[in-house]
Order: C-alpha cells, then structure tokens, then sequence
C-alpha cells in the first residue's frame, strides 16, 4: 500500500511540477535557516568539559569597599570569579578541593631562537599547577608542572601543539628553552590540541569566548615574579600601585575548583562563606555575599552566548513557521483540487483512512525532499559563517546530529503541514464529485 | 466595489482565507521585528565619530622594555614624525574602537564618591599633538597647553597626575545636564581630581564596554608625557599616503628597537574589523527578510490561483451577464486588501507582543510606533502585488465558460 501511496505521490507532483518545487523550496530555506543557526548555537553554548563539568566549580565573592552599593549578583556578571591576589592564593591554600587553580592570562611575547626572525605575540596563560589535570588538558610530550614548581618561580613553561608545530615542526620540544616575554623558559610538557568551547576560563580574565586555545601556560608564580601583566585588572579601592597587584585592591586572577561530586558543592560553599566571614572579622572584606556556580551555571551568568546566535535561531524558527504555514496553503489547494480523484476513489472503496494515508505520505515526501534541499542550504549556510568575522566562525560544521535533525525537522514540519489537507481531503464526500463529471 | 459578495464567497472557503491571513500577519510580525533591528544596527554603525577616520593611522608597539620607554617612545615619535606626509603625530594609551581600553566610574566630586549608578568613562591619555592627529572637534573652552602635557606623569595607579581633562560633549551632558561643564570637576578615586577645560564633539570609545549605545560617548581626554602604557601611536596624513606611511613607520620601528613587534594598520580598517559582526548580522537580516517576502508572496499566488481556477464557472457567469475585465481584476484585488487587512491587523499585534518579550530577554529596546504602519503598507503593497498574476488570468476568463458544464 505504502509503495503505491508513494507513486500516487509521484505522479502528483509530476502533474504540478512549478507548484510542487515551490512547497520543496520554501520548506527547504526555512529547514536550511533554522538547522544553520541551530548549529551556530549548538556550538556556542556547548559543554566546554563535558565528562566533569557538574564538578567544575567557580567560586565567586564580593571584595568590594564597605561604600559599595553595587549588589553582589551584578558584580559577579560583570567580574565572574575575579579576585584579588589575597583571596585567590588563600583559597588556593585552603586545598578544599579535590583540584584547584588559580589562573590569569597574559600577552605573551614569543622571541624564536634563529636570529633575524621577528617576535610574535601569542596567548598566554599564568596558572598554578593543577590547571591541566582539572581541565582535562592531555599531553604530547613531557607533562605540567608541580605545586613546589610554582611557589619557587621555576622558569618552566608548556607550550600547545600548534605552538610546537610553528617552533619546532611538531618534534618532541621538552627540555628546549623558550625565550617568553624577554625571559628565558624551558619547556617541559607539549599539548595535544585543547582548545575547550566556550573558553569558559578566559572570559572574566579578558581574553575571548571562543576560537584557538592559548599558546603558552606559564607557572603563576613565575609569570607574576616576571613583571608579565594580567590582562584584565579591575581596581576597586584608590591608593594602589598597579606594579605591586599582589597587595592592591584589585581583582585580576580567577579560581576554579573541581570538587569529587557535585554533592560537595554545599560544603564547599560553606567553606567560602566561613573564609569571607573570617575576612569580615578581620576587617579585609566587608560583604558577605558568596556563590559557588558549577561550569554551566558560570556560563549561563556570564551570558557568554552572544544575544545574536539566539535572535537569529528565533528569527530563523519564525521563517521556518511561514513557510511551513505556506507549505499548508499550497498542500490544501492541491489537495482541493483532486477532489474529484478523491471522490473516484471513494466509490471504488478507499476508506477515509485510506486517502488520510495518501496525502500524509505525500506531504511526508515533499518533507524529505525539503529535508535533502535544506541539508544543501544548511552546509550552504555554515560555509557562509565560515567565513564571517566572528571568533567562533571557523567552528561552524554540521555534526551528526544535527545531519539527523535536519531531516526529523523537515518531517515533522512537513507532517504537520500536511494534517490540515489530508483531513479535508479525507472528509470529501465522494457523491456529489462523481455527480459533476 | 461591494464588499458584501466578497465577504460571503470568503465565508465559503473559511480555510485558504484564514491560512493567508496567517501567513501574513506572521510576515508582519517578523518584517517588523527585523527591520527594527536593521534599523537600530545601522544606527550603531552610523553612530557620529569626530574625528579625522580617512586620515588617521594606528601603530601599536608591544614588548617596550618600561624602564626605557619614556625615552623610546619620544624617540619613536620624532621618527615617525619625520616620515614624508605626516601632518601630527601622538602616543595614546588606547584608540576609538581598538576594542581595549581603560575605564574608570568616575563622580563629579569626591565627598560624593562612586555608587552603582557613577557612569564608567573612557579615559584616553594622549601625549602633546594628541588634539590634531586625532582631528578633534573643540565646541567650547580650550585644548591643553605645552606645560600641560609636560608636567603630567602618569602615576603608579595608571592616572595621569595633571589637573585638567576635555570631555566629550555627551559626558558633559550626562555628568552636568543643567550647567556649564568648564570649571567643573571630574573624580576618578578620592585622589585624581580634574578640571573640565575644554567640551569637545563625541569621540566614540574603543568599546561599548557593556555599557551598550548610550555610553558609547562617555569618553574623557587627559594630557600625559610619555611613558610605558601610553604606546600605541596615532598618524594622521592624508587618505592616500596611509598605507606608504604604516609600511615605513613599522620598518623604521622594528629597525629601532628590534625586540618589539609592531603592528600597523589604517582606522578604516579598525572601524571594519570593529563592526563586521555587526554588519554580517544586518546582512543575514535583510537577506531572511528579502527571502520571506518572496515565500509568503509566492504562497499568495499559490493560493490565489487555485481559487480562481475553482471559480472559473462563477467568473464567466459574472462575465456573461455584464461584468467588465476590470470588475474581475477589482474583485480579487479587494478580496486580497481585505485578507491583507485583517493580517496586518493581526500581524501589528503580534510584532508588539514580540518586541515585548524581546525586550524582556534582549538587549532590545522599544521599537518605535512607526514600524507597525510601515511594515504594515509593506505587506498590503506585496498582497497586491501578488494577486495580480491571478487576478489577470480571471480577468482573461471568458464569458463563454458559463455555457459549458465543465
């Protein structure tokens, strides 16, 4: 039966060939739009760390002055985990995690060791030692550093894979010297390619949401005794001297912790209450407003998906509704005008259910061909945002499973389309159509 | 024309009616919505800039070794001074839309101190030749004075130690909105003070800094002599010698100090970068605009059609007892204003509740009363348009019809 549905279909759409492409391309834009921009917002609000993110937590205070009227929730937009050197290395102390980092990223200059050949600025980042094992950052070659690596300045440094190609052609670099910022740096640990999206870490630090990982990762301590400067630094009391940030009253590094699980969470917090009260005593601090978002509760504060990639997934979900309505305008008429086919084959015994079939299927047809079309479009329009200036552009690819959603939309639309027709064509009364031929 | 006949006839074909109406009112709703954020990005793009945009030149140099840079600095700048075509020269510690920048909530006096509502400015620190390589536009008071420039240090909390600022003219507004701003003072901590010399015309900032449009003006201009920090240079020629003049400033630079890496680029293309995704998205919306025209277009012709194929016996009946070619084509041109009426109608309703609820979760505003008629003329013009392929081919019926029995 079905196989005869399908070639009752065809002949349908043979004999209204202008009006049939016309339904098959209004369904695939509108499938082609909202599959693209699906996809865009697929990637920008993805799970940078999907195997432990529940876990993954960022602590965030107030260290605002007592004068301060700004409410904690608006400082934590705008700063995220920011803290002050004080905090951040007391907290970092308190190993109340499982893993903890305290991190910043810094420009960093990158001189190659052949003569005449310039310096080039690269992304750096300035991180204590648990930053790797925490954010599941695999190696290459050779590893990270330690906690004692750190707290004694050691010039030591890992370097990404992309970094290692450029420098040394992707040969095994560990134990090579890296001159950074003016500064000498042995290597000792090559990453394999790590760039987690969104950049969850680097947003309240002043660096992007998406694109490229960093280049180079520089022990902290290291980094800082090195003069190398964070690149965002939010001051919030006067009186400071902006070459000794480790005593001034500015927020310039975060703190990521990751806990065993996500049940933890609640001690932990109580821990941050119990430190910020402890500052409050001491005359340190002066709100005590704390919160602990895990990873995805940290980017869904930080809005970090831009308001743009949801308009536009809005916009095209809209476009998608006209032309679904459309699809339902041109189905009926067609439908409509094959009364009299239906009213023939009514008297030869088709049941209402019979016909319902008929046009279901095919609507379900000209669903799949606009599933096939709009498949076309949607490549069509990810390679356009390829090629779109933004950072995350150069992501833009259709997965698996948006391949498959494609076509479970297109059905489902086109279904859905094809209801309304299929009923009215199902409830013709056969009688009078035989009685006017 | 009557509307009573037509009215009835619809009242028979309660379904295609409704579905044009809907797809109308959805059109409308949707071109309202769009058009609207067209409309507010190209403002953004158009926002006024006053400064010289064809003639200026970025340089920026990174990796200065700050215990020497008070000098480098100066000695770059006498170097590119020299080069052929240059009319002025500045180092400034950030540029119009180069994206990074320093800020600060100020107040206008320091008892009052900072609460959440203090604006955060933009403070731009130039060095002397700041004021003509940029192009600013002075509206009233004065530009700062050679003393000015030399006596200012920038200080351990990256402020400059000199007494007087310029501000723009929106930051007069927004600080002073009753009064004079010269003679009055900005505070940026309890401990740098500035006097308002002189209100120059709105200078954009190197970003919206979170703060959207309306802040986008917020900038102040404080005079500083050389030092680390305030490093990236600003060239001003004319439009044609820019790109001869970037490709010797960052040759003789780099042969300067050979450990820098200099960067050079025109403002034209600071303004590009800084807008492209701003531009891309304008682009997108009026393409989605343009597209969903034509498919609710074509879904009229598509409906229309069938209806008049349907009707072609009524049609030659009409024609056979005296009805005009011209009476026909009215017919369907009334039938398609009255379904575009009730669309519109339906659709202005919509596009309000979406705007609403946009607002709500966007950083969107109100969008003006005038859309709603506009876009709602828009669709009335395309129904129009797209019954008269239909409209033409009733109007062709001829009478003859109305004696066959098919």
């Amino acid at each position: 039966m079905f196989a005869y549905y399908l070639d009752l279909a065809l002949r349908s759409f043979r004999r209204n060939r202008v009006l049939t492409t016309l339904m098959v391309l209004a369904l695939a834009l509108g499938i082609g739009a909202s599959i693209t921009t699906l996809t865009v917002l697929k990637l920008l609000s993805g799970d940078p760390l999907p195997q432990k993110s529940a876990r993954i937590f960022a602590p965030e205070i107030d260290p605002l002055t007592a004068a301060s009227t700004t409410p904690a929730e608006k400082l934590w937009r705008d700063w995220g985990n920011l803290m002050t050197y004080t905090d951040a290395m007391n907290l970092l102390h308190a190993r109340k995690g499982v893993r903890q980092s305290v991190m910043m990223l810094t420009r960093a200059k990158v001189t190659p060791q052949e003569a005449g050949q310039h310096p080039f600025y690269s992304d750096g980042v300035a991180a204590t030692a648990d930053f790797f094992a925490m954010f599941d950052a695999s190696f290459q070659y050779g590893g990270g550093w330690s906690a004692n690596d750190d707290e004694s300045r050691a010039h030591v440094t890992v370097i990404a894979g992309f970094l290692n190609d450029k420098l040394f052609g992707g040969q095994n670099s560990v134990g090579q010297m890296l001159r950074v910022n003016d500064k000498d740096y042995r290597i000792i640990g090559v990453l394999k390619r790590w760039a987690p999206q969104p950049r969850f870490y680097s947003t309240s630090l002043g660096g992007r949401g998406y694109g490229n990982g960093d280049a180079v990762f520089l022990p902290l301590q290291s980094a800082f005794a090195d003069k190398m400067n964070p690149q965002n630094v939010n001051c919030f009391d006067t009186g400071f001297d902006i070459a000794q940030l480790d005593t001034a009253p500015c927020a310039w590094l975060s703190l990521w912790v990751e806990l065993a699980s996500a049940a933890d969470a609640g001690a932990y917090k109580t821990f941050l209450s119990n430190y910020v009260a402890q500052q409050i005593a001491l005359g340190r601090m002066h709100h005590p407003d704390v919160d602990l978002p895990d990873l995805m509760g940290y980017l869904a504060q930080q809005q970090v998906v831009p308001d743009d990639a949801r308009l536009q997934v809005n916009l095209a979900f809209g476009f998608l509704l006209i032309c679904v309505v459309n699809t339902v305008g041109l189905l009926l008429a067609k439908c409509l005008r094959r009364s009299r086919e239906i009213g023939v084959r009514r008297a030869l015994g088709a049941s209402r259910g019979a016909i319902f079939a008929q046009f279901m299927i095919e609507a379900g047809m000209v669903g799949v061909a606009g599933g096939v079309l709009g498949l076309i479009f949607a490549e069509l329009g990810l390679w356009a945002i390829r090629h779109q200036p933004a950072e995350y552009a150069k992501l833009a690819h259709l997965d698996m499973a948006m391949f498959f959603a494609t076509f479970v939309v297109a059905l489902i639309a086109s279904l859905i389309a094809g209801l309304l027709p299929a009923w009215r064509a199902c409830v013709v009364a056969p009688a009078p159509q035989l009685k006017a031929s | 024309m009557q509307i009573q006949p037509i009215l009835a006839a619809l009242r028979k074909h309660k379904i295609p009616a409704f579905l044009i109406v809907l797809e109308i009112a959805l059109a409308c709703a949707v071109l309202c919505n769009a058009v609207f954020m067209i409309g507010q990005r190209i403002a953004e793009i158009h926002l006024p800039n006053a400064i010289d945009e064809n003639g200026i030149s970025v340089i920026g140099v990174q990796g200065v070794n700050p215990d020497t840079a008070n000098a480098d600095i100066a000695r770059d700048l006498a170097a590119l001074r020299q080069i052929p075509g240059v009319s002025a020269v500045a180092a400034l510690n950030m540029y119009p839309l180069g994206n990074s920048g320093w800020n600060s909530d100020v107040s206008t006096s320091p008892a009052e101190g900072l609460n959440k509502d203090s604006p955060n400015v933009a403070e731009y620190m130039f060095t002397q030749g700041g004021p003509e390589t940029l192009g600013l536009r002075l509206l009233q008071g004065r530009l700062f004075t050679d003393a000015e420039y030399a006596d200012s240090k920038l200080g351990a909390n990256y402020m400059p130690s000199t007494h007087v600022v310029i501000v723009t003219q929106s930051l007069a507004q927004r600080l002073w909105p009753d009064a004079n701003a010269l003679g009055k003072q900005i505070w940026v901590g309890k401990e740098n003070g500035y006097t308002v010399v002189g209100v120059i015309a709105d200078v954009l900032r190197p970003s919206q800094n979170g703060g959207g449009i309306a802040h986008f003006h917020w900038s102040m201009f404080l005079p500083v002599s050389p030092a680390a920090g305030i490093q990236v240079y600003l060239v001003r020629s004319t439009p044609q010698d820019r790109e001869r003049i970037i490709r010797d400033g960052v040759t003789k630079l780099e042969a300067l100090s050979p450990w820098v890496v200099v960067d050079g680029k025109t403002f034209t293309d600071v303004r590009d970068k800084f807008f492209a995704n701003t531009r891309s998205m304008v682009w997108m919306l009026a393409l989605v605009c343009v597209v969903m025209l034509a498919v609710t277009a074509f879904g009229i012709v598509g409906l229309t059609s069938f209806w008049v194929g349907q009707r072609r016996r009524q049609i030659g009946i009409r024609r056979a007892v005296g009805a005009t070619r011209a009476h026909i084509m009215q017919y369907f041109q009334t039938e398609n204003f009255l379904l575009s009426t009730a669309g519109v109608a339906i659709g202005m309703l919509l596009a309000f509740s979406i705007n609403l609820y946009l607002m709500q979760h966007y950083q969107m505003t109100r969008m003006p009363w005038y859309y709603l008629p506009a876009s709602a003329i828009a669709l009335w013009l395309l129904g129009q348009f797209a019954v008269l392929g239909p409209a033409r081919r009733a109007a062709n019926v001829p009478p003859v019809v109305a004696t066959r029995s098919v």
